[in-house]
């Protein structure tokens, strides 16, 4: 097709290339349920709380990079190897603790060579665990969240509804996706308060 | 492990980055999106991984939440608004759609094609996991799978009217047969029949071209497009048409000026019982009125009292004849 068509197509993303795509959805699939077990690991190696957010990060960045270039094998293995690297290299920079804090992985249970959780035990829980995590938004979020999510209001169709500007939508639309990204994510996926 | 490229030196702290990608997601999933917004998305996400991954990782879960919306009776356009759900209510929800099992978790990650299908007469409203929604016409059969980066349906034969849940970032494409209709953010029909596709245009807009990518043109609001074989035939009609050409949505055809041999052809799509003409002069006559697609005998009834036109039933068939 020539380029002048892509044009009269109007918004539609240049095609990324398929080995970012790949790396892409790898990470969604295999490296993101790992946060809540790997928030934990960073906290139990790293100090300073207010760290954790940036240090997720980072660990988070090295392994898409790395994804990139290529997919590894052992996703769970590969995640908390980079993390360890990662901190024993920050501990040297500041010249703090010895190395052997960090080595420590069984103490937290993670079973390297371990599949990850069982899926479908996963998918079991999961409108369980949507459900919880809508009900502990704040009220105004939460209705904003409802309106829009379930049922599928525009924007300005939830301003109507609720009766508020557009621009407070937007600040309870955003936060509550922020907000539902930490639980859906950072939180372990089992709930002590909900035996299953 | 390489410790290449990534340095300390990423001063926007990672919670400043968390909820700009979320303020890039709601401002695409919730309000007007122009192609110049999509480009700055783009654009922010290729600056750095950290943008990368945080948006990767909003959109994930938003993503996750579409479950919720998956719980929403489909219901057709008509139907009065829903009203705000408590979230008991979508208490209720979660409970019915556990039983619905697994299936579809991922999508995400691995898109799964689903078919969906109408027997003859028959009519189903369709969710899809994006919020799309699909109504299925008579004798109608259509395979779906959506994607994380794409969305397409094939339609195998029938008819269908689509409302698409608009997503720049993840095109909705419908194919049927050797040609693709492209949805830039619309209401639209498609319709496929023996050697000839049909795509009406109900609002906003869809791009029509052939599968190899040839001859790509816009339809916008109103035009009608008939394509058999190669050639594309554009015709642009009164939105009021339109509607009437969608009556099959509520259970009705709506005919105005039309030839008796357009109408039986249509009511013929919904009955095992087909009405048949074969006096041209009486195929020639043109016919007003709203029928129930399903009551063959409303139908032959009219064209018995405003004609006075005789009709004899012969095993399966309604012989309309003078």
């Amino acid at each position: 097709m020539p380029e002048t068509d892509r044009e009269s197509i109007g918004p539609q993303q240049a095609e990324a290339l398929p080995h970012i795509v790949e790396a892409r959805l790898w990470f969604v699939r295999e490296v993101l349920p790992l946060e809540a077990v790997l928030r934990q690991y960073l906290r139990h190696n790293w100090r300073d709380r207010s760290d954790i957010e940036d240090l997720l990060q980072d660990v988070y960045v090295r392994v898409y990079e790395s994804a990139r270039k290529q997919i590894p094998d052992a996703p769970k293995s590969f995640v908390f190897t980079t993390a360890r690297n990662m901190l024993i290299n920050r501990m040297r920079e500041r010249h703090v603790v010895p190395i052997e804090a960090v080595t420590d992985l069984d103490a937290l249970g993670i079973a390297m060579d371990a599949p990850g959780p069982d899926r479908s035990a996963l998918a079991r829980d999961e409108l369980r665990r949507l459900q919880d995590a809508i009900d502990r938004l704040p009220p105004r979020c939460r209705e904003a969240i409802v309106l829009g999510r379930i049922n599928g209001l525009s924007g300005r169709e939830i301003a109507t509804r609720m009766g508020v500007t557009e621009a407070t939508v937007s600040k309870h639309l955003t936060d509550g996706m922020c907000t539902l990204s930490d639980m859906l994510y950072g939180e372990p996926a089992a709930d002590p308060r909900r035996p299953a | 492990m390489s410790e290449t490229t990534h340095t300390e030196a990423d001063a926007v702290p990672a919670r400043q980055i968390k909820a700009d990608a979320a303020v890039w997601l709601e401002r695409r999933h919730f309000w007007n999106w122009s192609a110049e917004d999509q480009a700055a998305l783009d654009s922010w996400r290729a600056e750095s991984s950290a943008h990368e991954v945080a948006y990767l990782r909003m959109e994930a879960a938003w993503g996750r939440t579409e479950r919720l919306a998956a719980l929403k009776p489909s219901e057709t356009e008509n139907a009065p608004p829903s009203r705000v759900r408590t979230v008991s209510r979508i208490a209720v929800g979660v409970a019915v759609a556990l039983m619905w099992g697994v299936a579809g978790m991922y999508y995400i990650s691995r898109p799964v094609e689903k078919v969906y299908a109408t027997a003859l007469g028959g009519h189903r409203t369709v969710t899809l996991a994006d919020g799309t929604l699909i109504e299925l016409n008579t004798d109608t059969v259509l395979r779906a799978q959506i994607g994380a980066s794409d969305r397409l349906v094939s339609l195998e034969k029938g008819e269908a009217y689509f409302q698409i849940k608009h997503d720049p970032a993840r095109p909705f494409v419908v194919t049927a047969g050797n040609q693709r209709v492209t949805d830039v953010g619309t209401k639209f029909l498609v319709r496929r029949s023996a050697g000839r596709l049909e795509v009406a245009v109900m609002e906003g807009r869809v791009q029509l071209g052939a599968s190899d990518g040839r001859g790509p043109r816009m339809l916008t609001q109103g035009d009608v497009a008939v394509a058999s074989g190669n050639a594309v035939s554009i015709a642009r009609k009164q939105v009021q048409t339109l509607t009437n050409e969608l009556g099959w949505r509520h259970g009705v055809l709506v005919f105005d000026h039309t030839t008796l041999a357009d109408a039986t052809d249509e009511i013929n799509r919904y009955n095992r019982t087909k009405v048949v003409v074969t006096d041209p002069s009486v195929a020639r006559l043109t016919i007003d009125g709203t029928f129930p697609t399903s009551n063959i005998g409303a139908f032959t009834d009219a064209a018995q009292e405003i004609f006075r036109l005789r009709v004899d039933r012969r095993g399966d068939e309604m012989v309309i004849s003078r």
